[in-house]
């Protein structure tokens, strides 16, 4: 047995947020807190700050996707990301240039294009955050298929309370075309970020602490259907009761998808 | 950091099935690399390919998760008392106490690229038998291994495509540091696909004949595939000498280019550095480095750069070497089989001279090693480095 239970934990300092309808953090919040009506629409993808001209254009939905919602974190909490390590989750990376590689491979001229080959990789969110801003800290790129997200968290969480630094999560998901898209029905883009350290700053908004917990209990639902929904077609919305928390300013409790057996309780409390 | 130790290790690679194969053919220097016949790949190349992984059934419940990646990881998994050792740690310290961290680039993609050609042609729909999260998704990988070992820790694959199973050791080192879990299986499994072939080739990152690590003639990449594990835990008080630790992880991002390293090799060097200081070890300290080295212009040369670096304030040069040139490029998988290979080294006083590279490229700053040599050695750095600038160090010892 342990000699003592596991402390994961880190002070949120900044939060971004995209996706159907949620338009960033600060509007999608009143949202998610039920202060105003959900309208889904589809996802609007900002052009991704910082990266060369050159490498801006090699760059679809997914990458910016990610982008957009990871410089939203960074920039609420005024931390340079330069020095920031950052762990990518996403279930599927890149749905549309797979598909387009599957293809090409399925025809009788089999050349692969050389920028999709590069941008295919699941870490190449990971590789374009660190161009656009210049990190050479470590990056991960992580994939636990529907649990992505909490595996996301996981990470970040382990990375804040042993090495003492604080770092970007980033958890994002598009979709497929078809054919893949019968196999794997994802419907609109949705991406949050976290920016999680071991101290409070002035930037601070509270404290998460999470556990697992053997159980088979369902997690938490939304009361807002559309973003219910939401929360169970796309892996990163997985952590849409945490943000629910975080946009009504409660201390309380969540429980978040993870594997069969086990769920993810994140507490969120103050930061002191 | 706290040493952990290696309580079994395996990997399967063209050079061999299980680590008995695998010291044989780094004894011989035999390179497991052929001209490319694999599936109906039409390309002038060298492969490494794994034979006997299509023969490989995979257990009657988890039919759902049959691809070659799947299949490959459960030749590797059957050697070498591995799944026999996770089950002994599972019942020390519990099943939810054993977390998995597995690496790979593209998982079972191959089945979706011969799903394609099978489409329907009315609707364009893929077989109906296709099966995306036991096979395609990332993830199936770990989904798979966790089933057959019975598992009930936190999961995930990281995938930062050729760094992707030598960052697992530190994913397993946090998440025990941090007192979630006693122990973890790591690994990589990462298998032939046309993807990364057509791939590699359209960046003309790909050798016609087998690759030629840190050779000045060297001209490219040869893909290889494998199937490598480690059950690693926290280290007892007392162990035997023959134990293998992992002492350091170092990890970086280069920031510099998507599918070109830097140069000067900066993030390897951040890596490296970062790896020795968390083991607490200076350059002095290193006995083998295993090389990154797959045999491209740019990746040698800039690796070279940064090693030289690294270890320039040493008295003896340090001795090195690619084992690309005996596995190929097993990407994913590549830094866990580096890993173990590292690991018999130490065990067996081996260090593996590099295959196929006739004339090493000159003014390298440390010995690069064509024939083997045999000494017993202490630690030994093991580099890998990925697409997006993603790069990882591991540093490994002997208990004694």
């Amino acid at each position: 047995m342990p000699a003592q239970p596991p402390l994961l934990t880190a002070c949120i300092q900044g939060i971004g947020l995209l996706g159907p309808g949620l338009a960033d953090w600060v509007s999608g919040a009143r949202i998610i807190a039920g202060e105003e009506a959900y309208s889904p629409q589809p996802t609007a993808l900002p052009a991704p700050e910082g990266l060369p001209a050159a490498e801006r254009r090699r760059t679809g939905a997914t990458v910016k996707l990610a982008l957009g919602a990871a410089q939203q974190a960074v920039a609420a909490a005024g931390i340079d990301p330069g020095g920031l390590p950052a762990v990518f989750s996403s279930s599927g990376g890149d749905g549309l240039i797979c598909h387009e590689i599957c293809e090409t491979l399925a025809s009788a001229d089999r050349q692969v294009s050389p920028t999709r080959f590069h941008n295919s990789v699941h870490n190449a969110a990971a590789g374009y955050w660190s161009l656009a801003t210049g990190a050479t800290a470590a990056s991960t790129a992580l994939c636990a298929y529907d649990a992505s997200f909490a595996a996301g968290l996981l990470e970040a969480l382990a990375l804040v309370s042993v090495d003492r630094v604080p770092v970007l999560l980033c958890a994002y998901e598009t979709n497929y075309p078809e054919p893949l898209r019968a196999k794997r029905p994802l419907p609109e883009p949705f991406a949050m970020a976290l920016i999680l350290a071991p101290a409070p700053t002035p930037a601070t908004r509270s404290r998460l602490t999470a556990r697992l917990c053997a159980t088979a209990t369902a997690a938490d639902r939304l009361p807002e259907p559309g973003l219910e929904a939401l929360r169970t077609a796309m892996p990163a919305a997985r952590s849409l009761p945490l943000l629910r928390l975080l946009a009504r300013r409660e201390r309380g409790e969540a429980v978040l998808d993870y594997t069969d057996g086990q769920r993810l309780v994140v507490e969120v409390g103050e930061c002191r | 950091m706290t040493a952990l130790v290696l309580r079994q290790f395996t990997a399967t690679s063209c050079i061999g099935r299980g680590l008995g194969a695998t010291l044989e053919s780094l004894r011989a220097q035999r390179s497991g690399l052929a001209p490319c016949a694999f599936e109906t790949v039409d390309l002038e190349t060298h492969i490494g390919e794994v034979p006997g992984v299509d023969d490989v059934q995979l257990p009657a419940p988890l039919q759902r998760f049959n691809c070659r990646n799947n299949r490959l990881a459960q030749l590797g998994m059957a050697e070498d008392g591995f799944e026999e050792a996770v089950a002994a740690s599972a019942g020390r310290w519990g099943r939810r106490r054993v977390g998995l961290f597995l690496g790979t680039s593209t998982s079972g993609m191959l089945e979706t690229e011969i799903a394609y050609r099978q489409r329907d042609p009315q609707t364009g729909a893929l077989p109906a038998g296709f099966d995306y999260a036991g096979t395609h998704n990332t993830y199936s990988l770990a989904a798979y291994v966790h089933e057959v070992l019975g598992l009930e820790g936190p999961s995930a694959v990281v995938s930062s495509a050729c760094s992707s199973s030598a960052k697992v050791f530190g994913s397993a080192r946090r998440m025990i540091a941090a007192g979630l879990i006693d122990a973890a299986v790591v690994g990589g499994v990462d298998s032939l696909c046309l993807t990364t072939l057509y791939g590699f080739h359209s960046l003309q990152l790909v050798s016609r004949g087998p690759c030629r690590p840190f050779d000045i003639g060297r001209d490219g990449i040869s893909i290889g595939e494998a199937a490598a594990f480690a059950l690693i835990e926290r280290a007892p008080d007392s162990l035997d000498g023959d134990a293998v630790l992992l002492l350091g992880v170092g990890e970086s991002s280069d920031a510099y280019h998507m599918s070109s390293p830097h140069p000067e090799g900066r993030g390897a060097q951040a890596a490296m550095l970062q790896a020795l200081g968390g083991a607490g070890l200076t350059a002095e300290d290193i006995d083998y480095i295993n090389l990154h080295g797959t045999g491209t212009p740019s990746n040698d040369s800039a690796e070279g750069k940064a090693v030289a670096a690294v270890f320039a304030k040493r008295e003896r040069a340090v001795a090195a070497s690619s084992t690309k040139g005996a596995t190929g490029h097993a990407l994913g998988a590549a830094g866990a089989l580096e890993a173990v290979i590292c690991a018999l080294a130490l065990r067996h006083g081996l260090l593996p001279g590099s295959a196929n590279t006739r004339q090493v490229a000159p003014s390298l700053g440390f010995e690069y090693l064509c024939a083997n040599r045999e000494r017993p050695i202490a630690r030994a750095l093991s580099n890998s480095f990925g697409f997006g600038g993603s790069n990882c160090t591991l540093v490994l010892g002997r208990a004694g």
